[in-house]
């Protein structure tokens, strides 16, 4: 395979909690395709405090894969997404930054498309999507479809973002871009993520696009709950309100 | 923050030139608004918009300028708020419809996922990891 490295370094941020599972698989997949690639890259594991052991699994990778590629970053507890990934950038190598989910609903496939549409226009960011493209999901019923692509509505006439799907947490950013984003935003859970692309745009950051498919295999046994929907609604209002 | 460095601004030339600070403010505050306009959240931004075709459309229904329009300008511009949030309604239902109805579902994707689920499983295993 060419190496099309470029002097570019991609870190990939995987917080995890409870992953004992699914860490192997996605780091497998992980090694995989940026093999095939031929771009530098280095795996970031950021794991809470997990009871289930996922920090153990990770050294074994650590010892499969080599320390300069699996680098473990661990926490006593679990304490929220943005500050993992300060926590997580803090030594990492890479000037670029891949952000995903550890649950095997992102697939690796993709980096190399996020790469290249980086290049293509040197965005600043790059945020994968649901909703254009061949982007799709893998595992919902009417009703969840319904509420994403209703919620997704209203967040477009609201904030007007600039961007299809501001929940999706699988991302490539410039290293600098990440860092002054995840300053300014307070955030959390979904939110946080909106906070992120709305917070890029004010700062006049380019941002990108690659359709992506989300295979979702936990949405059976955690139901997207009225709790959820009106703690995503006052999260919207605030930003609609402060930015 | 841009306002109060231009506040500063005013006090300081009042005190170095013979301008009187009213001129200067004034000038100054012309250039305040431009400042404002651009870093609007969108609520500001929404209620902004929603005044100024408000303020029209109040002028054209009760004539408030007394303008004299035609009978007829005034007969279409009072049912416009309500006819315009009713298009707005359909097309939202129309539209989130439509997209739902699209939605892909990446079934092709899930296979694969399984089947590389398996591969690495396999792979691991001979590579020494211990599930």
């Amino acid at each position: 395979m060419a190496s099309h490295s470029n002097g570019d370094k991609y870190s990939v941020l995987l917080p995890t909690y409870n992953e004992r599972e699914n860490l192997p698989l996605i780091v497998w997949l992980l090694v995989k395709y940026f093999g095939e690639s031929g771009y530098e890259y280095e795996i970031i594991v950021i794991d809470d405090g997990s009871p289930d052991g996922t920090l153990e699994v990770a050294e074994q990778l650590q010892k499969i894969y080599g320390e300069d590629k699996i680098l473990l970053r661990p926490r006593a507890k679990k304490l929220g997404l943005g500050t993992a990934y300060i926590h997580g950038i803090k030594h990492a190598r890479g000037n670029y930054v891949f952000i995903m989910d550890a649950d095997l609903s992102h697939h690796p496939k993709f980096i190399p498309e996020f790469i290249k549409k980086q290049r293509e226009g040197g965005y600043d960011l790059v945020s994968g999507t649901r909703y254009r493209g061949d982007g799709g999901v893998y595992g919902w019923d009417l009703r969840r479809k319904l509420i994403s692509r209703g919620a997704n509505y209203v967040t477009q006439v609201l904030l007007r973002p600039g961007a299809s799907d501001l929940t999706g947490s699988f991302r490539l950013y410039k290293k600098e871009v990440l860092v002054s984003l995840v300053e300014r935003c307070v955030s959390k859970g979904y939110v946080f993520q909106m906070e992120m692309i709305v917070r890029a745009r004010q700062l006049n950051y380019t941002i990108g696009e690659v359709p992506i498919s989300f295979v979702d295999r936990v949405y059976g046994e955690s139901k997207l709950g009225g709790n959820e929907i009106v703690s995503f609604l006052k999260g919207l209002l605030t930003l609609f309100a402060t930015t | 923050m841009g306002c109060s460095v231009l506040d500063h601004c005013v006090t300081q030339e009042a005190e170095s030139t013979d301008v009187p600070p009213s001129l200067l403010a004034s000038g100054l505050l012309a250039l305040k608004f431009p400042i404002i306009l651009l870093t609007m959240t969108k609520l500001l931004e929404w209620v902004f918009g929603v005044s100024v075709i408000g303020a029209a459309w109040a002028l054209v229904t009760f004539d408030l300028l007394n303008l004299r329009l035609p009978v007829a300008y005034k007969e279409v511009a009072w049912p416009m708020p309500v006819y315009l949030l009713v298009v707005f309604g359909c097309y939202s239902l129309a539209t989130v419809g439509y997209r739902v109805a699209t939605f892909n579902d990446c079934e092709e994707a899930s296979k694969e996922l399984q089947d590389q689920i398996k591969e690495a499983k396999e792979d691991l295993r001979k590579k020494g990891l211990k599930m």
